[in-house]
Formats: structure tokens, sequence, C-alpha cells
């Protein structure tokens, strides 16, 4: 039989080879750092129908987290605010605001704001909210910090790993329960947060739950 | 004195002369003389001659066949893992079955390709090829079955051990992990034996291809092969080292799928028997299988000279020593439930033979320790039609094997209030005959574009291939 491959067929292979190593390399690189919630939920910002600003209330006029989100102590559900709770004090500041028009429709109306939903846990993911800061953990651990935010955005990836590394780990995020709602609240050095924490998570039977079925229920 | 005596009495030439060797007459491997020639064209005609019109029927067939499995595992997947018939407490039913089964049936092309390679047990080149094709199509049916158990089968990569974005791992405490490995290493070095096995043969195709496509189709796949003695060492190199490789393959994988049971608690599965007794019924039912594919195979091709009676022997006798391993070992869990004295195992194992599952406790026992006791009549082994039929059995028995273990150990464990009955569903029936197909397909491809058999090493038992040719003694 006549020699029907020519001699630069001798590389093909190797540079399959060499081809598909970098397209798999790069494939996965590009999946690590586009397709993972660091990437997709991080910075994630919608326009709100009301441009609530968190700075002012939190910040300047002193307000507690648990002011609106009343039911954050006590329920696995953190909630967002009927109309009247801005009411309480809107039917007597700002009466006349062009930016609260919605506002004052919705509580004449009945009908609620249609804020946009920032942060989703998974339909197949159970999370508590007062189990978590009723033992130490405050809202800055999972939705950063908020108090310093004029429009809410996604400051965390909130991915699974996230959630593991704190279960793991819990005395690196833990703190004095009264502190909770301290948004700015820090311990004044890494080494007293370590002891500290060790210390809580030793004192309150702090036992985060790392099986499939702690939160996949 | 009398060892004086003895030593000058062997040391005597003249008695030496009147010694009469009795010669042993061992059956050829290779009958009827043939030339080495001869070889090379029974082997390439298989795949160069026209397409014969039985291996359209047979892979039409084959592959409506397969289509029920097509249907099963696209209904499964759209629907979900419940329509398999796996409820409480019977959470394992014939998914793992199938997998066993299927795997089970793999052995033997590792242990012919390998253990027997490393005994020098010259036999086997006739029908090496065809088994380790047909281990790794066994392979590939069997893992059908836990990559689509999973339900969600994009995410069955899951299983392999890689960084992640949800910061876990698979539990490597699990046996069914070890399987992953277990499984996916025998595959690898399966389907490189197989393939660095044919280089040869490709390249003998190639050089003898008429068309275009075949001159390119075969010269890629052998890969630049020129039977040079460099080349040809380095085979027999790669050969041997691969050999020495599979060689605890074919025990590992095997004990690895044992653990799967053996690791649990269950009544009837948690028994330390089970890894040699697994290994043994794997190689029983891979053999058997080997027979039910070759003894057809070597009618249609008349291939008589090449896999001869000797082979049937030898393969018979196989699953002969493994059947009756296969039957110790069940009389030894009934010894050891009685003599270990824990009620629950006793219990589980007078369920097996007397209670809702008696039924399938003595189907596998008349297929698999009755049917091969007939293998010790000579007149048996050579009836071909015979054979075949007791190697059905024997495939038989083996299914029904994983069944009892699997289902009746679930369905009547610890608690009797959760007692249960497993039936299968049509999806799973489906999906089971469906890999029967499927293994056909890929079989009959097999046998239509690839070598069936290693030319050149059938080449070397020949007779004409013996470099020290003499009349007198048949040197095999």
């Amino acid at each position: 039989m006549a020699n029907i491959f020519p001699k630069w067929s001798n590389f093909v292979p190797i540079k399959i080879i060499l081809g598909i190593g970098l397209v798999v390399t790069a494939v996965v690189a590009g999946i690590t750092y586009y397709g993972t919630p660091k990437y997709m939920r991080v910075g994630y910002q919608p326009i709100q129908p009301v441009p609530f600003d968190h700075n002012i209330h939190v910040e300047q006029l002193g307000m507690d987290c648990r002011y609106c989100h009343t039911y954050v102590d006590r329920s696995e559900h953190s909630n967002v605010p009927s109309t009247n709770t801005c009411m309480n004090c809107h039917s007597q500041v700002l009466t006349d605001s062009q930016a609260l028009a919605p506002v004052r429709e919705s509580a004449e109306s009945g009908e609620p704001i249609p804020w946009v939903r920032i942060h989703k846990t998974p339909d197949f993911v159970y999370f508590n909210h007062s189990v978590h800061v009723n033992r130490g953990i405050s809202c800055v651990e999972c939705h950063g910090q908020v108090n310093e935010m004029q429009t809410v955005y996604h400051a965390k990836s909130l991915s699974m790993s996230f959630c593991l590394d704190c279960h793991r780990h819990p005395e690196k995020s833990i703190r004095p329960v009264d502190e909770v709602y301290n948004l700015n609240w820090e311990a004044s050095s890494p080494k007293e947060q370590e002891e500290m924490g060790k210390r809580f998570v030793h004192d309150w039977k702090i036992n985060p739950p790392l099986s499939c079925s702690g939160c996949h229920r | 004195m009398s060892a004086h005596t003895d030593e000058s009495a062997l040391a005597d030439p003249a008695l030496l002369a009147k010694v009469d060797p009795v010669t042993l007459p061992k059956p050829a491997l290779v009958e009827n003389e043939h030339t080495l020639h001869w070889v090379t064209e029974r082997v390439c005609t298989i795949v160069e001659d026209s397409t014969p019109r039985w291996w359209w029927v047979c892979f039409i067939l084959a592959c409506a066949m397969a289509s029920f499995t097509f249907v099963g595992l696209t209904y499964l997947v759209s629907t979900g893992v419940g329509t398999w018939g796996l409820a409480n407490p019977i959470n394992w039913g014939w998914a793992i079955v199938n997998f066993v089964f299927w795997i089970g049936i793999g052995h033997a092309g590792t242990l012919i390709s390998a253990i027997l390679c490393l005994l020098k047990q010259k036999w086997r080149t006739a029908i090496n090829r065809a088994a380790e094709a047909m281990t790794i199509f066994a392979v590939m049916c069997a893992g059908l079955f836990p990559l689509f158990h999973v339900g969600r089968v994009w995410y069955a990569w899951w299983l392999f051990p890689l960084p992640n974005a949800n910061g876990i791992w698979p539990n490597f405490r699990s046996p069914l992990e070890w399987d992953v490995f277990a499984v996916s290493t025998y595959f690898t070095v399966s389907c490189l034996f197989w393939y660095m096995g044919m280089i040869p043969d490709l390249a003998c195709l190639r050089d003898r291809a008429k068309k275009t496509w075949r001159k390119y189709f075969y010269g890629v796949l052998a890969m630049g092969w020129r039977s040079s003695s460099r080349h040809w060492n380095n085979y027999e190199m790669a050969y041997i080292l691969l050999a020495g490789l599979s060689t605890p393959l074919v025990l590992s994988v095997h004990t690895i799928v044992s653990f799967d049971f053996a690791v649990a608690l269950v009544p009837g599965w948690h028994t330390t028997i089970f890894p040699p007794y697994f290994v043994a019924g794997a190689i029983f039912s891979g053999f058997a299988m080997v027979l039910t594919i070759m003894l057809p195979l070597r009618a249609i091709y008349r291939l008589h000279d090449i896999i001869t009676q000797r082979h049937i022997d030898c393969m018979c006798k196989i699953i002969l020593g493994t059947g009756s391993m296969v039957g110790y070992a069940y009389a030894m869990e009934f010894f050891i439930a009685w003599y270990g004295a824990n009620p629950y195992e006793s219990f589980t194992f007078v369920n097996r033979a007397f209670g809702q599952y008696a039924w399938a406790y003595w189907i596998m026992v008349t297929c698999n320790v009755i049917s091969p006791q007939l293998f010790w009549f000579k007149c048996i082994r050579e009836n071909t039609a015979l054979v075949l039929v007791i190697c059905m059995f024997v495939n038989v028995g083996m299914w029904f094997e994983r069944f009892v273990i699997a289902v009746t150990s679930l369905a009547n464990d610890f608690l009797p209030s959760s007692w249960g009955y497993y039936s299968p569903t049509i999806v799973d029936i489906f999906t089971f005959f469906g890999t029967f197909g499927f293994f056909s397909v890929l079989f009959l491809l097999f046998v239509r574009f690839l070598p069936l058999m290693p030319i050149a090493e059938i080449k070397a038992i020949t007779p004409a291939g013996t470099p020290h040719p003499n009349p007198d003694t048949n040197h095999l």
C-alpha cells in the first residue's frame, strides 16, 4: 500500500491532545470564574420601585433592622415590611416627596409595593433567619454592609460553599448576641474574634449541621 | 546398598534405551495443519467480505431492542426516578441487580486477557479479543444503571471528586464511591488493553484494504504500525505490563461491587464471604457469556479450526470450577447463618429459600449450582448445542443470584412492620431488556469492522508457526 499519510500527520495526535487540553482548561477556567455565584450573583442591584435608602434610615436616623424586618428574630423568613410600616413615619415626614408617591398610592389602594427580590435561597434549601440571628450571626455576614447601601445589592455569593465555610468554622463569624444588629461592630482584633468565637461556640453549644439533610430537608 | 544399585541402574545407558516414554496426545490449538496465510485470510475476510444478510437482520433487530432502553431512560429522565419500582423498604431493585449482572459478565474478558496471559494459557488467543470487546460493552451496559439512577444525569459528574463551587466532596467512606473508581479504572484499562492488542491486526487490515475510506479508517487506527522488530518488542512489553496491571483489577472490581452490600448491616449482605464469592460468580457468568457469544460466531464463520473442542472444554471446566465455588458459597452462607446464631441472619436465609421469593432462589440454585455440574461429562462438553443451553441457564441464574441478594434481604429485614414486596415497573423492564440490544449492536459493529481475533498470536500457536517443527510430537 502506498503511504497515504504525509509526514505532518505524525504530529496530528499530539496537536489534538494539546488542543483538547487547552480547550478543557479554558472551559473549566471560564466556568469557574463566570459560572459560579461569586460572579453570577454578587453585584446584582436591581432598580426598586421606590429608591429606599438604607444608609439614611440606619446610619443617619439610627433605626434598628427589626423596626421594618419585624420577624427576622422570630421566624425562618425575614419579612419585607408592608406599606403601613413606611407610613408610620411618612404620613408625617416628607409627605409631598415625589419619590414617595408610590408609597402613598400603595397605602391608599392597599396594593403592596412590588419590591424586586435580591437574595433568594433555592427551593431545595431550608434556611432559618431566627436561629442565625439569635445565635450571634449578624445580618452583615450574609447581606454585607446594608447599613451603608443607598441601593441594596447582592454583596456575598451565598453559594453552598459560602454557607459551608461558616458552618465548618462558626467561630470566625459569631459575635455577641446584642451586637447582631449593629452592622458596624467588629472584634478588636482577629485574635480576639477567634478566642471569643470559640468561647461562644462552646458555651452556646453551637453545632451547625454539615449533613445533607441539615439544609436539604 | 539398595540406593547404590538404583543409581547405577539409572545411569545404565542400556536400560535407558529400553525406556519407551508415554506420549500424551495434546489436541492442537489450531487444527488441520493450516498455513499462516490461512489464519490471516480467515480473520480478515470476516471484516472484508460484503456484509452478510444475517448481520443486517441481527443488527436491525438489535437496534429495535436497544430502542427499549432509549425509551425507558428517556421516560425516566423526563419524569423522575420514581418511575422505577424502587420504594420503601426495597430501595435497591433491578437497577443494582442489572448493574452487578453486566459488570460480572465483563470479568471474563480481563481474566482471559490478563490472568490467562500471565499463566501462559495459549488457548486464550482464539477468544481473548472477543472477550475483551464483550467486557467493554458489558461495562457500558452496566454503567447505564448507576448513571441514570441519579435522576438528573447531567449532574453525574458529581460522582467524581472534582473541586466545585459547593465546597463538598463525594463521601469517600461509601463503597458506592469506591465503585466509581473501580469501574472507571477497569473500563479504562480494558479499553487500552483491547485497543493496544488490536493495533497489529488493524495494520494488517490497513495493508490489505482496497477502498480509500478503509485505508484511512484502519490507517488512523493502526497508528503507524510497521511490524518492525522494535515495534513488536515494545508491543510485547506493553502487553505484559497491561496484563500485570489488569490482573488485580479482575479481583478488585467485583470485590468492591460486593462491598456495596457487605459493608451494609442488612442481614444477608453483611458477610465476609462476599468478595471471593462475587469474584467467582463474576468469572462464572463471564465465561458463560463468552460461550454464548462465541459458539454462534464459530458456527456462522466456520471457525472450528481456531476455536476447537479444546477451547470449549477449557471454558466449560472454568464454568464448572467457578460454578462449584458459587454453590459452595451458597451453602456456606447457610452454614454461617446457623453457626453464627444470629436470629436475624438465620431468618433471612430460611426466608430466602422458603419465603416470598423462594421461586427466585430455586431458579438461582437450579441454574447456577445444578446445571454447570453437567460439565463433568465429556459427552456434554462435546455437544455444542447443549453447552450453549447450559450457558444460557448460567446467564439467567446469575441474574437471579443478584436479584435474590439485593431484594430478599431488603424486603424482610429487622422490622416486620415495614416488610414489603418488590415488583419492577414496565420502565425497569424496558430499560433492562433494551440493554441486550445495546450490547448486541456494539458487538455486531465490532464483528463487522474490527479484527475478531489476534492474527499474530494465533499464528504463533499454529503447528506451522512453531520454530522447531517436530513431526513426532506436538509442541503445544
